[in-house]
């Protein structure tokens, strides 16, 4: 046993009570570690030690009367948050970005079209069902079918056909090989309910669900059989829909809750004074953007598209509108927290003689109209004012059009009426699945409708390709390419990538690696975090 | 017929009509608003098949007039129809009837209104008739000044303000107010005080500059004169005296606040986070979850009404000449 090894077995040993603080201080003295190091890494690991116990109370910036328990119809970060805490998938995305196996205890695949699921045997439901693969059959089922009104339709219109085989065991048959298939089944719609009971709140998660109002609060207790070890610290559970950011600080400062999420930015900087919290944030997949549509004139000019990717401070965008709390985008939609992310493609920035090389050579004169409302995202009015303030340095004109907020998503984006928009992206945890969901030639969100160019048909062919590809490193080099192509001739700017940034009271103590799939630690926070 | 139960009759028949005319406004004014549920409740995920099967479900494809009968003919019997949240094809429908959706939150609400009122509305008679009683002395522009500043601000502003005083430096009051059914009454009271602080904040003004105009009016009037005369004080003159006939008025503009306690709080609601009615109507607006916005209008709409005939019945009980005409 190498020191290294003997030395993680004593901090396993700790951390479970095994042995005592100043066991675990001499074994760390007996393999090197001088004593004030070998006296903070027990501290440390003390800290980072769960504790059980408490009602945590958790503030929430969205929420509204509409939501249902239904994970068909989830769609806001309260809906994910308390989906995450009383429900559990057939895999789940972990808090260092692998994907691991959660209510499928193993998964395999020969050709990547067949995928064998292996249930985890002996869970139970909060009714005190026992899971088989009856219960996910049906779960599956209720997003799939004509009449079916879920939003993860879309997702899983790629799977043939589903079947039991015995009671532990499921089998998804796909239209066409998907190497990524376990990531599309840790999707937050697609929690396992028991069968015939897909709407009551009914769950094998951490925490079973008390009562639900919606709109209003979640409030849950702890799960006594939970299956998952060192997960689920917290006793009682109050989610808590506080819109107002304002309201939401303002608890989170008065004690009235020990947690909240979307901090808001203009005030962080104020909130960081504040002793008694800590703020943290997490970049990962989430990204804006502002799609132009090549079926839309002048769009379809390279020429022009290139102009406008030129002509933007992506840098001043990240500081004026995310006040830092983000990274500088690269006309792609794979972020750095992706497997394969392209770090190649030399990062675009603000370049006036290019921009005005390509907008020359365009032939375009003009005013080109730029349609943004906040229900984009925070800011995307002012960013869309930034982005006009450039692009005229460089001699092109860009016309804001301040759109209502209300219908956004049914007016003007993705809509042929308008070229141009602002627009954001929750990202995805993998590139397949963000490639289809918005820049496929078969996807209905391709916001930027590029879908004709030869790069475009030579993306899809890649797409496919990568998808069916099980061997790692050629699949990095087709979506290395697939990244470059939309970089090159796509439809898209992605200027700025956000992070989340959510507030602690200093009770809470987390793990050192937060998830960045999702707000709010992958949406996980419950069953991840504990009252130090 | 006793002439107050005529008129009160009377009253309510036109309330019956223009209660009518409402619902036509409100159905045609939500068969305005673009988008539709589906596409609402999907957002950036609604695509044309889900939002047509939603449409499907939901009998939205049938053509407006047939929908607006059947509307308000359930209406009629009480039923204010189904959600639109919470519907699924191929589970258990879990929607909820808009009245078991409405109920708590507009008991809420009333709650709400009703400890504002209990503490709002004396506060405003005794300042109006105190200030009307020294008109011009320094209490009068005392009391004029500040209840004008503190209607002058924004409900918001003065909510931060009190969360700031009340609940950041000084930790009096809770800054949330998520109260449920479950809550007690004494800490139902507890949780809602700021809140209702900042209404009556916000009303007072109105009230108590109403009641002293209204009395101030009357000062003018011959009888008045009299009553001076022959020998009556100040106090007498205006409690007995002019008080009397300047209840049709003050009456009138109490209902009118009341009203506003009940069906324009939102701002309030939101930022102490207080589960009212109004939120549900906005929450219900943006996602065109369209029963319920019908619903929630036609209670306020009804509420309106009645505030305003209780208004004039007190108006016609509280002045002779209208309780015995001719």
């Amino acid at each position: 046993m190498s020191k290294l090894e003997y030395r993680a077995m004593q901090e396993l040993k700790y951390k479970s009570g095994q042995i005592d603080r100043r066991t675990f201080v001499r074994s760390l003295l007996a393999t090197g570690v001088a004593l004030p190091s070998a006296l903070s890494l027990a501290g440390q690991v003390a800290a980072a030690t769960p504790k059980s116990g408490g009602r945590f109370r958790m503030g929430l910036g969205h929420g509204s009367t509409t939501d249902t328990l239904d994970s068909a119809t989830s769609e806001n970060h309260f809906t994910l948050v308390n989906g995450y805490t009383f429900g559990n998938h057939l895999t789940e995305v972990s808090n260092t970005g692998e994907l691991i196996p959660e209510l499928a205890e193993s998964f395999e695949s020969d050709d990547a079209q067949k995928w064998v699921f292996n249930l985890r045997q002996g869970v139970e439901f909060h009714n005190g069902k026992t899971m088989t693969s009856e219960d996910v059959v049906a779960s599956y089922n209720h997003h799939m079918g004509e009449d079916s009104t879920s939003a993860a339709k879309g997702l899983l219109t790629q799977v043939k056909s589903l079947k039991a085989d015995g009671k532990n065991k499921v089998i998804f048959e796909l239209e066409n090989p998907n190497a990524d298939f376990p990531f599309i089944v840790s999707d937050y719609h697609i929690s396992i309910r028991p069968a015939g009971d897909m709407a009551s709140g009914v769950g094998t998660g951490g925490y079973i669900l008390q009562s639900f109002e919606p709109g209003v609060k979640s409030v849950l207790k702890r799960n006594p059989n939970y299956w998952k070890e060192g997960k689920a610290h917290f006793d009682e559970v109050e989610l808590i829909s506080i819109i107002d950011p304002t309201a939401r600080q303002n608890a989170l400062t008065s004690g009235d809750i020990d947690s909240m999420d979307r901090v808001d930015l203009k005030t962080v900087n104020l909130f960081k004074r504040n002793k008694d919290i800590y703020i943290w944030d997490a970049t990962g997949t989430a990204h804006y953007t502002f799609p132009m549509r090549l079926n839309v004139p002048p769009f379809d000019n390279y020429d022009l598209r290139m102009a406008l990717k030129w002509s933007i401070k992506r840098q001043e965008l990240v500081d004026k509108i995310l006040l830092g709390y983000g990274a500088v985008g690269n006309d792609h939609p794979i972020s750095t927290a992706n497997r394969y992310h392209n770090s190649d493609l030399p990062q675009r920035e603000f370049d006036a003689d290019k921009a005005a090389f390509h907008y020359k050579k365009s032939g375009h004169s003009g005013k080109i109209q730029l349609s943004a409302a906040d229900a984009a995202f925070a800011g995307a009015v002012d960013a869309a004012q930034l982005m006009a303030a450039s692009a005229s340095e460089a001699g092109m004109e860009i016309e804001v059009v301040r759109e209502p907020k209300d219908g956004y998503w049914s007016n003007v984006w993705n809509n042929d009426a308008k070229g141009w928009c602002a627009c954001y992206w929750g990202g995805r945890p993998t590139e397949d699945w963000m490639f289809s969901a918005a820049y496929t030639d078969d996807t209905e969100w391709n916001d930027t409708a590029w879908k004709t160019t030869d790069s475009a048909v030579k993306f899809n062919s890649l797409v496919k390709e990568a998808r069916a590809e099980l061997n790692d490193s050629k699949r990095r080099e087709l979506y290395y390419e697939c990244q470059r192509l939309i970089y090159d001739d796509g439809g898209t700017i992605c200027p700025i990538f956000n992070s989340y940034v959510s507030a602690n009271s200093k009770g809470i103590a987390t793990d050192e690696n937060i998830a960045a799939n999702w707000d709010s630690d992958g949406a996980k926070c419950v069953e991840r975090w504990w009252f130090a | 017929m006793h002439p107050v139960l005529k008129t009160v009759l009377g009253r309510l028949g036109l309330g019956l009509a223009t209660l009518f005319i409402v619902s036509i406004i409100i159905f045609s004014a939500i068969e305005m608003l673009p988008g539709d549920f589906g596409q609402a409740i999907l957002g950036q995920a609604a695509t044309e098949e889900t939002v047509a099967a939603f449409r499907r479900e939901l009998g939205l494809d049938e053509p407006p007039y047939i929908r607006y009968m059947q509307w308000v003919g359930s209406a009629i019997q009480g039923d204010l129809g189904t959600s639109f949240s919470g519907r699924n094809a191929s589970g258990t429908d879990r929607s909820r009837e808009v009245i078991d959706l409405l109920a708590p939150r507009l008991w809420n609400t009333l709650f709400l209104a009703g400890i504002t009122a209990i503490v709002a509305v004396p506060i405003s008679l005794f300042l109006g008739i105190t200030s009307a009683l020294y008109r011009n002395s320094i209490y009068d522009r005392t009391v004029n000044t500040t209840t004008l500043t503190t209607i002058s601000f924004p409900e918001f502003f003065v909510a931060y303000i009190l969360i700031l005083l009340l609940s950041s430096l000084y930790p009096v009051f809770p800054s949330l107010a998520n109260v449920d059914a479950s809550t007690p009454f004494t800490e139902r009271l507890y949780r809602s005080a700021l809140p209702a602080l900042t209404l009556t904040l916000v009303i007072v003004a109105h009230m108590m500059r109403m009641t002293r105009a209204a009395i101030i009016n009357l000062l003018a009037s011959p009888y008045i004169q009299m009553a001076r005369l022959s020998g009556a004080s100040q106090t007498e003159v205006i409690l007995k005296h002019a008080l009397p006939n300047a209840w049709a008025p003050i009456a009138t503009v109490i209902a009118f606040n009341l009203a506003y306690l009940v069906v324009g709080v939102v701002v309030v609601e939101v930022v102490f986070v207080y589960p009212g009615v109004g939120q549900l109507m906005v929450d219900a607006v943006t996602s065109r979850d369209i029963p319920v916005v019908q619903g929630c209008a036609l209670i306020f709409a009804i509420t309106y009404i009645l505030l305003n005939l209780i208004a004039d019945i007190i108006g016609i009980i509280t002045n002779p000449r209208l309780l015995h005409p001719k």
